[in-house]
């Protein structure tokens, strides 16, 4: 680390606390955002000298709030502003913040500011864009990247999503019980999709994607740590973790996609996957399961196994079948098949999907995967016919190439044992 | 006369690094604990895991209360440690149980440790 880089790590540390405090102060997300962006500057300067104040936070709300109140009038009144040195010269500043701010007000703030990106009336991807500038304080730069649009398309995305939340009242009072509870399930499913859209990627953008899963991850520890006893945020956090830990071997030198079963296993992240098996430790103590703890629980399966022959299929089998009774859908049921053709044989697997047809036939990965049964079973003219479907399905180019190997496969038997 | 030297910092901050950050700062310790590897100077060095990995449990009162997260009061000082190998929090708990009930009174903060480097040996 550079010497002053320490001062972005502490910034960006106190983003997430700032920003919504700020936010509850101003009523309004642009003057918060402005004012915390002139308090981080203030605070290069500052803190380069003086060194960290004991709590940045404090720090950083009390400098932003003059100064939004300064820029407040000096475009309302054009009054000239008090010298600089007033201003970022606070050595103990926080102390005089103490009064307002108490562990619950930052935590309903927090939980507001999260809730606010993820208003139902935007969709996903205004979401995911809004937390991860506002929350995160991502650069408009670096999340176009991820989405791979332009930064003027980006800046016009965010720009909209902010008008709809402005326009939308947020009530800035403290939430009741209930009211709470639907907001941390609000924010949960929210950061669920910040870490799958930068998860579900391919060759080309994994690099300009993997940010997104380190928000996401930072994101539900955040949430994790304001609901430290609920058991379905432990859950979300340890899933997430889990996924990520596998990243350093999803792609090859090349950046191809290595397959779960191909992955080199001492390439995944010891540490992660220590905090993801911890935290399901302890969300399962709760007997309160919920399908964050129980997809966490899947990934745990995978986290756990020395190797892709040791993975216990028959446990992955039973709880994708509590999942399935979770939350129905087809494509649940589509995955719980995957484990039960290792758990059962490939015939159990294609009569489970079989009746799927109609629901997912223009799904790549059913007819990939269908493929695969037909391929175990030595079906091979119908393994074919059902990867051409695949991949004149298939979304990315890894997909198709994914595909493109089994086909291989097929034609040099005996070069590979069917998995 | 041995020594524990216990770490503390702002863990937003720490969980805040990159992974490039975090694996800079872990070679230039790894420089100072090879060092003292050499001198026989160093005994078992734990990196825990974030505090919402924390579970507490409360010895203060019948019967003991088992509350997720850290221990957070600050009336009570940091006495003293164990270090258990336990297949999970479940067995972890029955431990600290246990030794609660040898000594009632304040609180066990059970956290995982997230990396464990146990030296050679320590001249004591």
């Amino acid at each position: 680390m550079s010497d002053t880089s320490w001062i972005g790590s502490v910034i960006a540390a106190a983003r997430p606390q700032a920003v919504a405090a700020l936010l509850r102060y101003f009523r309004n997300l642009d003057t918060a955002e402005e004012a915390f962006q002139e308090a981080s500057l203030r605070a290069l300067k500052a803190w380069q000298k003086n060194g960290p104040p004991r709590d940045a936070a404090a720090w950083l709300i009390m400098v932003a709030r003059n100064a939004g109140i300064d820029s407040v009038r000096k475009t309302s009144k054009q009054d000239p502003l008090p010298p600089e040195d007033l201003i970022s010269d606070l050595s103990d500043v926080e102390t005089a913040t103490v009064e307002q701010l108490d562990a619950a007000d930052y935590r309903d703030d927090i939980l507001r500011l999260l809730f606010i990106c993820c208003h139902p009336e935007l969709p996903a991807t205004q979401q995911i864009a809004l937390a991860l500038r506002i929350v995160s304080g991502l650069s408009v730069k670096q999340i176009a990247r991820a989405f791979l649009v332009t930064e003027v398309a980006m800046e016009q995305r965010i720009t909209r999503a902010k008008g709809r939340v402005a326009s939308a009242h947020v009530p800035f009072e403290s939430p009741s019980a209930a009211d709470r509870a639907e907001r941390v399930a609000a924010v949960a499913a929210m950061i669920y999709l910040v870490f799958n859209e930068g998860y579900t990627t391919n060759v080309a953008d994994h690099g300009a994607k993997a940010p997104l899963c380190e928000e996401a991850i930072r994101l539900a520890r955040l949430l994790l740590g304001l609901y430290p006893t609920e058991p379905e945020i432990m859950g979300l956090t340890a899933l997430l973790l889990l996924q990520h830990a596998r990243a350093a071997a999803r792609f090859d030198a090349d950046g191809s996609v290595v397959l779960l079963e191909d992955q080199d296993r001492t390439r995944w992240n010891a540490k992660q996957i220590a905090e993801g098996l911890a935290l399901i430790d302890k969300a399962v103590r709760h007997r309160r399961p919920g399908p964050y703890q129980v997809q966490a629980a899947i990934a745990a399966i995978h986290a756990r196994a020395k190797a892709f022959r040791e993975t216990d299929w028959s446990e992955i089998d039973l709880l994708y079948g509590t999942l399935e009774r979770m939350q129905p859908s087809p494509v649940v049921s589509l995955n719980r098949a995957v484990a039960v053709a290792k758990a059962r044989g490939p015939a159990a697997a294609l009569d489970m999907i079989e009746p799927l047809a109609a629901k997912l036939g223009s799904y790549f990965y059913f007819h990939g995967a269908r493929g695969a049964f037909l391929q175990e079973l030595g079906r091979k003219d119908e393994a074919r016919v059902a990867f051409d479907r695949a991949i004149a399905l298939a979304n990315t180019p890894a997909e198709a190439a994914h595909i493109r190997m089994q086909i291989d496969r097929l034609q040099t038997p005996g070069a590979r044992e069917a998995s | 006369m041995q020594y524990a030297i216990l770490c503390y910092h702002d863990e937003k901050v720490t969980c805040a690094w990159s992974k490039e950050e975090d694996d800079a700062v872990m070679a230039k310790l790894g420089v100072v604990m090879e060092k003292l590897t050499k001198q026989g100077k160093l005994g078992p060095v734990a990196r825990l895991l974030p505090t919402t990995a924390a579970t507490t449990l409360r010895k203060d009162r019948e019967p003991p209360l088992v509350v997720d997260g850290p221990f957070a009061e600050t009336k009570e000082q940091l006495l003293g440690f164990y270090i258990v190998d336990c297949k999970n929090l479940d067995e972890a708990l029955e431990i600290t149980r246990e030794l609660g009930a040898a000594n009632p009174g304040g609180a066990y903060e059970i956290r995982p440790v997230g990396v464990f480097f146990d030296a050679p040996k320590v001249a004591s």
